[in-house]
């Protein structure tokens, strides 16, 4: 018997510890931002603190520090477990890791210190930028060149989704970067006006659209029928939905500005798309839970299956959204309030950061050889997250429409009947009960991050499944 | 129907065209070749369907289900709502589309309709003195409403100003530019101070004998108050009296300031980027051009002459007691 070649899973345990405190870092600023909004105080007038800095620290912090670490950490398991054999190049592996968490620091720094390039989702300053292409193009190298060295005659869905986020990421992330530097710390965008605004939503609804999209369903192709112990619903579907959803979200960007100074044919053109969006991204979604079919009764018992299809569940219900608030007539009401926020925040909590949660109490305890230390645990973080994300969005819905339609009141002469201010003050409550979902989310991740240090220094251990299969000589 | 002022060449237009019909086309192929090979018995055994064969990491397997036919049919009509969308709508390129929409249309279309449907109730108005607006209480509410959207950002919800900050209180009848309802009139009609144009109070620190200079004449201005003639050491406010000449083209040889050239009062204890000694100096050395922009052809002459009163109402209805009412008229 040859001694068989075990898989490298130190970059993802790497990756997976790191998913849970970024996650924690990230959301925490989240929480104080919430709090800053309803008691403005907060800010203690420190200019490092105040909301239009740490706002986007919360964002880069989990988008990019909490959301990227859990795909690389996925997308690492799943390639070698899918491809049946060991990552490309485990330095290039390595570099990935510390240099990812290098631009996390890096951002860390500077955005609180106000250097920006003022761009939504990538505010990152040009050093920062070339970084994350060094790292970006070594992801690619050791994903693309795991899948070429696999043992498999077919690339199982998961990876066409996780291959398409690395290669459209890569596109989003350059052309949306390209600037003029004069100096370290400050860069000028190569775009000028309307042509800069394009750009820059072509690559901030893409961010959704295939880092936030593509990557985790990608890992929900994987961890669900894990999970399930089902076959994926339909391959058919995958194929349809896969293509159309790469085909359609692409264009969607305009639909971020509507009734702006953006040529009428291309705001059209975005909404029009953003519609034709909505069932390739329910394909996903119908993928995603038929994949339980005939198998219900497990949702009872099993709290990371229940993490799992919730998560799907927030991803159909934004997906529905979305397309929804991309038409004009609803955007008029709904775009530059809190509705915008709540929409964002049911994908990024319910979806993004529910699937991530759930796929990683999977992942721990076959990474580090320990039983999960508490099952019990689990639920109540699903419990916790679930009201936070139900009390954060219902919150946004209702302070979000109703900014839209006091904005649009008018009285019987024509006027006005509200004052901007006017429509800041009902919003408070809104506020506090966003905070207070937040809290909620927040304490959940803690629990989790308890778990899981007991988890991996739990001393009932278990086999670490890691050794590649070796392929039947008959074959 | 091609308006193609928005392209360089009509070649972005035809790809722009090319890629979306393209892409539709695409996706209702890619809809046909996934449907083959399913009967309608199958469609309805889901139990039957076999695994595509294929096992990846031990256990993960495909269904070949068949696409769900409710997802189907909403698939479809998204994309013939789309394809209906872009024939009536700008959307495919340089193709205007058949309805001839347009935002700008849109937004003037709007503007007309509410100027037929808001400005008789305007009008109504703009024959009366402001003074008589300004004892009017229908007057009165709509120019306060108009405030409240227009004027609130600058000079506050309280209309009192922002203090330092060159924002003027409006309700202590101080005026910079003439509180007579027609000066009021004709500053938010025009406004004053036009950004396009050059500061009038320039940064006079090199004109005057740099930092010496600048705090003699502050000296000398703070002393222009009676209440504050303490505060000022004598000998720096006489060197300071010598310089002012030079501010007395506008602020008037007593500093009492001119109206007409918004020149402001400097003997009183109203100030528009404060009174202290370091703020003074500050407005001297570096100079100060706050603006009041030009509403006139925003807002229309009949708007202009309500918020006209408004204004005038604030110092001229007994201060800031509330509006007395109209009695009825005969």
């Amino acid at each position: 018997m040859v001694q068989s070649e075990t898989y490298n899973y130190k970059v993802i345990k790497q990756f997976a510890i790191m998913t849970v405190i970024w996650g924690i870092v990230g959301m925490t600023v989240g929480v104080y931002i919430a709090a800053e909004l309803a008691w403005p105080w907060l800010n203690f007038d420190i200019p490092y603190i105040t909301f239009s800095r740490l706002r986007a620290l919360h964002t880069n912090a989990v988008i990019f520090a909490f959301s990227g670490c859990a795909l690389f950490a996925t997308s690492y398991y799943v390639v070698q477990r899918t491809c049946h054999t060991k990552l490309f190049s485990n330095g290039l592996a390595a570099f990935t890791f510390w240099g990812w968490q290098l631009v996390i620091l890096s951002a860390a720094i500077t955005l609180p210190l106000g250097i920006t390039q003022a761009k939504e989702y990538a505010e990152l300053e040009w050093p920062i930028d070339l970084l994350i292409t060094l790292v970006w193009v070594s992801y690619a190298i050791v994903f693309f060149g795991t899948i070429a060295r696999r043992k498999t005659p077919h690339i199982y869905v998961a990876n066409w989704f996780y291959g398409a986020f690395i290669i459209t990421i890569a596109m989003l992330h350059i052309f949306n970067n390209l600037a003029i530097p004069v100096s370290l710390t400050k860069s000028y965008s190569a775009y000028a006006g309307v042509q800069d605004a394009m750009v820059q939503w072509w690559y901030g609804h893409n961010a959704v659209g295939f880092f936030l999209t593509a990557g985790f369903l990608g890992m929900m192709y994987y961890f669900v029928p894990k999970q399930t112990q089902r076959p994926v619903y339909s391959y058919r579907l995958s194929i349809v939905h896969f293509w159309a959803l790469m085909f359609t979200y692409i264009w969607a960007g305009p639909h971020h500005l509507h009734y702006t100074a953006l040529p009428e044919w291309t705001q059209s053109l975005g909404m029009a798309m953003s519609l034709i969006l909505l069932a390739p991204s329910w394909g996903g979604m119908i993928n995603g839970i038929m994949t339980l079919s005939g198998a219900w009764e497990k949702l009872r018992s099993d709290p990371i299956l229940r993490f799992l299809i919730v998560s799907i569940s927030f991803y159909g219900m934004s997906t529905f959204e979305g397309p929804m608030m991309a038409i004009k007539t609803v955007n008029s009401l709904s775009h530059y309030t809190d509705w915008t926020i709540g929409h964002v925040h049911s994908g990024a909590l319910g979806w993004v950061a529910m699937i991530s949660i759930g796929s990683l109490y999977y992942l721990i305890p076959r990474l580090f050889g320990r039983e999960l230390y508490s099952l019990k645990l689990v639920e109540v973080h699903f419990w916790a997250a679930t009201i936070g994300v139900v009390l954060y969005i219902s919150a946004m819905w209702v302070s979000g429409i109703m900014q839209g339609l006091m904005w649009r009141a008018f009285n019987a002469d024509g006027t006005l009947t509200y004052s901007f201010v006017e429509s800041v003050q009902p919003m408070h409550p809104y506020y506090v009960t966003r905070f207070l979902g937040g809290v909620l989310f927040l304490s959940g991740m803690l629990v989790m991050a308890y778990n899981v240090w007991k988890t991996v220094t739990n001393t009932r251990t278990m086999a670490v499944a890691d050794q590649i299969p070796i392929p039947a000589l008959a074959h | 129907m091609f308006d193609n002022t928005l392209f360089f060449s009509p070649f972005w237009s035809v790809l722009i065209i090319f890629c979306t019909v393209g892409g539709i086309i695409g996706i209702f192929w890619l809809i046909g070749w996934m449907s083959k090979g399913h009967s309608k018995a199958e469609l309805s055994a889901n139990e039957t369907v076999a695994t595509m064969g294929h096992v990846w990491d031990e256990t993960l397997e495909e269904y070949s289900n068949p696409l769900p036919r409710w997802w189907l049919g909403m698939f479809y009509v998204t994309l013939f709502w789309a394809i209906i969308y872009l024939i009536l709508y700008p959307g495919l390129g340089a193709f205007t589309g058949f309805l001839k929409w347009s935002q700008v249309g849109q937004y003037e279309q709007e503007m007309k309709e509410a100027e037929v449907k808001y400005g008789p109730i305007y009008e109504q108005f703009q024959a009366e003195s402001i003074e008589k607006l300004a004892q009017t209480e229908d007057a009165l509410k709509i120019g306060h409403r108009l405030y409240m959207t227009y004027c609130t950002a600058c000079h506050g919800s309280d209309a009192r100003g922002v203090a330092s900050q060159g924002f003027p209180n409006l309700r202590d009848d101080e005026w910079l530019w003439g509180g007579k309802p027609e000066e009021i009139e004709a500053t938010i009609m025009n406004g004053r101070n036009p950004a396009e144009a050059p500061p009038v109070m320039i940064a006079w620190k090199d004109v005057i004998g740099g930092d010496e200079g600048v705090k003699n004449v502050a000296q000398y201005v703070i002393s222009l108050n009676p209440k504050r003639v303490s505060e000022v050491a004598p000998a720096a406010a006489e060197k300071g009296q010598a310089t002012f000449a030079t501010c007395a083209g506008c602020h008037g040889p007593d500093g009492k300031g001119m109206q007409p050239l918004g020149a402001p009062n400097l003997t009183d204890d109203i100030w528009l980027y404060g009174g202290s000694k370091e703020q003074i100096e500050t407005s001297v050395a570096a100079g100060r051009k706050g603006t009041m922009p030009a509403h006139g052809e925003f807002l229309g002459a009949a708007k202009v002459h309500l918020l006209a009163a408004y204004v005038y109402s604030l110092s001229h209805s007994g201060g800031n007691k509330p509006v007395p009412a109209t009695p009825a008229q005969p």
